[in-house]
């Protein structure tokens, strides 16, 4: 079945741009953003069906674009990002339904910033080329910059200030990536003598030294570990957090976080293998510690968008840390909890906005409590989505997290004991969250009514999918099964030596090891005979 | 006997100078002819023949030199016993001034400046100035060189000061006039040592003279090199010879601003190009590591200080500054990849410059708050197609994709990590990081702030002395400023055009970088 990326791709933005520019006020744009949003989830719910186990990349779309630069138009999905793109377009759905509840002003541009975001998301999931991948990774950012300051919560100056900071933290990780990105390729074709060209099916096919790959990486890496954000570099995050209208954060810590997660399967532990290898400790160390953080500060705030933020920061350590085990369970319980926690957090945004409206307009976790009392649906609702938070077994968080932890533990030992603890530090926080919402003492303003029918419409469907996931994830596994092993295949034959052919060549192990840069400890399970 | 007297004849007939290839000349002797037809009209009676007429006879004079300039647009000669060349490179810097010029006429159609120092001479001083470019840019020896400059920057001195009323205005012309002579002089010194080292003006005898008596380390050269540096550095305000960019282009009439951000930087950089890359190429080895020092300190300082700027021209001023500090990158690296990379940014230069300062006239005439960042404020819904533009161009010079001033930034770190100057790279990328601090100030206020309403600009100006009686019909230009929305809306739009269909304009410049035979 030929499916047009390209149409999936720009139908939201196209539609939301056209109902900004045709006067007719709310209706039209609302009614043209909606229809935007469905095409892209019909399209990503057609290729999940549609999509054949183990046949690489599919779909694929490839024009030049700039000949002068080498790059390409190529789009095409794989095992990595089809559950991505099919969660990107269910939130951006979310979200659309969760906006059309209440009206705003300047709705035309409302809409038109949400499509562009749709589509700038997509766009880089679904970019096969570096080039292009940089520049939608950038791109998406300009939306959100414009809907926290037209509809953002708080002061003015101070939104403005907040959203300021968000969009200079990421875009300079961003601009590093830039460089590294145009360095990687100019030096990977001066290397094969041929053509520039960003495609990373090209990029692919030279390994560069050992130096370049490393100060590549660091930029990479910065790019990502701001954009998820990973704990050093979260300053962002609170005041941002802020800043941002709901239903538009929703989507922002859904599924952003994501890319940058994408990012460092498909571009740089593949392409940089050695690099990977290198600073694979570096990188683990600092996922621990974004567990540990997050964890301790999400149990200690009070404010209930930072509970979230604080809780996403340490599910990200641990989708870092699934990478970075630089194994094939631990890269396939990443993106398992990639779509798991976008899936998870979102609905939870949702749910907290709801308990704000109930708890008088206040979103501070002390302002709530006894929602519970007339809400059993709302209540329900709320519980499914914090066990599955707190990775309940039998949720999917659960197989995802123990495919990390398990990765984890083939590849340092000591790293996956202190994770472990991140696991009872979930439930801690989220149980907080969740108690201190729903029941305890009645809050002062607190009025307690039910989900509402609008409400429901945004709800159900992400409370089911949560449930479909949990019990079936393998869905999620089994077709991205090959893509993934392939995308950590070759920094798992340094790290991992294959035991057989060492077995074989028996005096020749020195070389076997000779291979693992330098600075990496043998591990434990390859080596030696 | 009468043959020799008819030989006599044919031999006096036959004193003849050098081929003149008349062709080759047109463009500018479109802009020359249009400097004196402009003059005249000028002094016309009625008032529709200055207020209309003038700045009509301008763009046509403007329009026939582009079109002259396209027709040869392929070509490669020598012009004027090669005391000038046209080539690549000068056709397309050509192209980019002739769209400056016009875009400057449209914005100061009805303009305070021209009101107030005569329509005639205005925009015949702007036509001269362009002139000035094509004379330097096209130029093959330092001869032609220092009359184009002088050419291009006598009428700039005066074009600053043409708001005489406001004494910001004739500070920023007396001011450019020092620094400007100061750098003239420099660079004329430069070009006089090098001479010496050397023993020939032209460049491709400099060069040979580099390569023969390997004067490449010779004390007397390479001080001209540096006095030829700090010149032309002057001119592209590169820091530390920047101090005079913020006071002049914050004191000028905004029209006349813009087209020095625009036109100037980008003739500065072609003879910077020219110079640099044909006659000293020997010397690369020398001078690369110096003007790649410059480059970083110029993108630092720039940025930096743009971020206290309120005034949106003295903001633009030290964004132009780092900008030139972006552009200096792709000379120093003198390859061809790093001449198409500086010509495709001049170019996006342009486009984003404009439309920035389309918008910036537009609101000091409707407010009468002038260039400060409050005038923009709030735009975002009362004026959408002056918020747009401003809005794409900030974006644009911060670097963000879909723009062109991302494909230029791109091209332009290829040719850093090309050349072997990747840390140059990443010093553009630090230095983009630090201008969004300012840049997304300006569309936080347009999108957010409140609105100003329209103001009438203050009354009661000091009356000049012997000026045109125009100039005492003050207050704002009436009239709806169509032309400066077009202007902005025009830019504004080929800001994403070539940003996301940018191959035209890299086959554009393409050209420039096919001038140089010499370079990989």
């Amino acid at each position: 079945m030929t499916i047009h990326l390209s149409i999936m791709l720009w139908a939201p933005a196209a539609l939301a741009l056209a109902g900004a520019l045709i006067p007719g006020g709310r209706t039209v744009s609302r009614a043209l953003a909606g229809v935007g949003t469905l095409i892209a989830l019909g399209y990503a719910i057609t290729l999940v069906a549609d999509y054949k186990s183990g046949g690489g990349l599919q779909y694929v779309t490839d024009r030049m674009w700039i000949r002068e630069l080498g790059i390409h138009y190529k789009l095409g999905v794989d095992g990595l990002n089809l559950f991505l793109i099919l969660l990107t377009s269910v939130l951006f759905t979310a979200t659309t339904l969760w906006s059309l509840s209440s009206e705003r002003a300047r709705e035309g541009q409302y809409w038109l910033q949400l499509g562009l975001a749709h589509s700038f998301v997509l766009g880089s999931l679904m970019a096969q080329d570096l080039a292009l991948f940089v520049a939608f990774f950038d791109l998406m950012l300009i939306p959100f910059f414009f809907l926290s300051l037209g509809w953002g919560g708080g002061r003015r100056d101070e939104r403005i200030a907040a959203i300021t900071k968000l969009v200079i933290y990421t875009l300079v990780g961003s601009l590093l990536m830039l460089t590294a990105a145009i360095a990687l390729a100019v030096l990977s074709a001066s290397q094969s003598g041929n053509d520039l060209s960003f495609a990373f099916t090209d990029l692919q096919k030279v390994t560069l030294t050992k130096g370049s790959q490393e100060w590549i990486f660091l930029c990479f890496a910065a790019a990502f570990l701001v954009k998820m954000p990973s704990f050093p570099f979260h300053g962002w995050m609170p005041d941002g957090y802020k800043a941002m209208p709901m239903p538009v954060l929703a989507v922002f810590s859904g599924v952003l976080s994501k890319v940058a997660a994408y990012g460092f399967l498909r571009i740089v532990v593949p392409l940089l293998p050695d690099a990977a290898v290198h600073f694979q400790t570096l990188m683990l160390l600092i996922a621990l510690a974004s567990v540990l953080y997050g964890s301790v500060m999400a149990f200690t705030t009070t404010n209930t968008r930072l509970i979230l933020g604080y809780s996403s920061l340490a599910q990200l350590g641990f989708i870092v840390l699934g990478i970075f085990s630089l194994t094939e369970q631990g890269a396939q319980g990443a993106i398992l909890q990639s779509v798991n926690h976008g899936l998870v957090v979102a609905p939870a945004f949702f749910l907290a906005g709801a308990a704000a409206v109930r708890s008088g307009g206040s979103e501070d976790l002390r302002d709530m409590g006894g929602i519970a009392f007339r809400a059993p649906v709302l209540t329900t609702i709320f519980l499914i989505v914090a066990m599955a938070n707190l990775a309940i077994p039998g949720s999917s968080n659960f197989v995802g997290e123990f495919l990390i932890l398990l990765g984890v533990f083939n590849a340092k030992l000591a790293i996956a004991c202190i994770a472990f603890t991140g696991v009872a530090l979930a439930s801690v926080y989220t149980l907080r969250l969740f108690i201190r919402a729903m029941h305890n003492r009645v809050g002062q303003d607190v009025t307690s009514r039910d989900v509402s029918l609008g409400d429901a419409v945004v709800l159900v469907p992400l409370v089911l999918c949560i449930l479909g996931l949990a019990l079936y994830p393998q869905l999620a596994l089994k077709k991205g099964e090959q893509t993934v092993k392939g995308s950590v295949a070759a920094a798992r034959a340094m790290t991992h030596p294959p035991k057989t052919a060492a077995a074989a060549q028996n005096g020749s192990v020195l070389n076997t090891v000779k291979t693992v840069p330098a600075g990496t400890p043998v591990p434990a399970t390859g080596g030696t005979p | 006997m009468h043959t020799a007297l008819l030989t006599l004849a044919a031999s006096t007939t036959k004193v003849k100078g050098p081929h003149i290839d008349w062709a080759g000349l047109s463009p500018l002797l479109a802009i020359l002819g249009g400097i004196v037809v402009v003059l005249m009209a000028g002094l016309l009676r009625p008032r529709f023949a200055r207020e209309q007429l003038v700045p009509g006879l301008t763009l046509v004079s403007l329009g026939a030199a582009l079109g002259l300039t396209i027709w040869q647009l392929d070509d490669n000669k020598s012009l004027v016993a090669g005391a000038l060349r046209l080539d690549g490179l000068s056709t397309t810097l050509t192209c980019l001034f002739l769209a400056a010029g016009i875009g400057t006429t449209l914005l100061s159609w009805r303009a305070m400046a021209p009101r107030e120092s005569a329509h005639g001479e205005f925009f015949a001083m702007l036509l001269t100035s362009i002139s000035g470019m094509i004379v330097l840019t096209w130029a093959q020896d330092t001869i032609s060189l220092f009359l184009g400059l002088e050419l291009l920057s006598i009428p700039l001195y005066v074009l600053c000061a043409t708001e005489m009323r406001r004494a910001t205005s004739l500070e920023a012309g007396l001011k450019y006039l020092i620094v400007g002579s100061v750098g003239s002089a420099t660079l004329l010194y430069g070009l006089a040592l090098i001479y010496g080292a050397t023993g020939s003006t032209g460049y491709a005898e400099t060069a040979a003279a580099f390569s023969t008596h390997s004067l490449s380390t010779d004390t007397l050269a390479l001080t001209g090199i540096a006095l030829v540096v700090v010149g032309l550095c002057f001119k592209c305000s590169v820091a530390p010879f920047h101090q005079w960019t913020p006071d002049v282009y914050e004191g000028s009439p905004t029209p006349v601003t813009a087209f020095m951000a625009v036109a100037t930087k980008a003739a500065a950089f072609g003879v910077f190009l020219r110079f640099f890359d044909t006659a000293l190429i020997d010397a690369q080895g020398t001078w690369g590591p110096a003007l790649a020092a410059l480059a970083a300190i110029t993108i630092i300082v720039g940025n930096v200080g743009a971020l206290g700027q309120s005034s949106l021209k003295r903001m633009l001023a030290y964004s132009s500054v780092a900008q030139a500090g972006y552009m200096l990158a792709g000379v120093v690296v003198s390859t061809s990849l790093g001449v198409r990379a500086t010509v495709f940014y001049l170019a996006a230069y342009l486009l984003m410059n404009l439309a920035a300062f389309g918008v910036v006239i537009a609101r000091e005439r409707e407010t009468g708050r002038g260039d400060d960042i409050s005038a923009v404020a709030g735009i975002g819904a009362s004026r959408p197609l002056l918020a747009w533009p401003l809005t794409i161009s900030m974006l644009a010079l911060a670097g963000v994709p879909a723009t062109a001033g991302f494909i230029g930034k791109f091209q332009l770190i290829r040719a850093t990590v090309d050349g072997h100057y990747a840390w140059l790279g990443i010093v553009i990328v630090i230095g983009s990081m630090i201008s969004l601090g300012y840049y997304l100030r300006v569309i936080a206020a347009v999108w957010t702030g409140d609105a100003v309403e329209s103001a009438q600009v203050a009354t009661g100006l000091p009356a000049l002395a012997g000026g045109s009686p125009d100039a005492e019909v003050t207050g704002p230009a009436a009239g709806p400023a169509w032309e400066v929305t077009l202007v902005a809306v025009v830019f504004g739009a080929a800001i994403v055009v070539f940003g996301v269909i940018p191959q035209p304009l890299f086959d554009f410049v393409a050209r420039a970088g096919s001038a140089f035979s010499n370079l990989i």
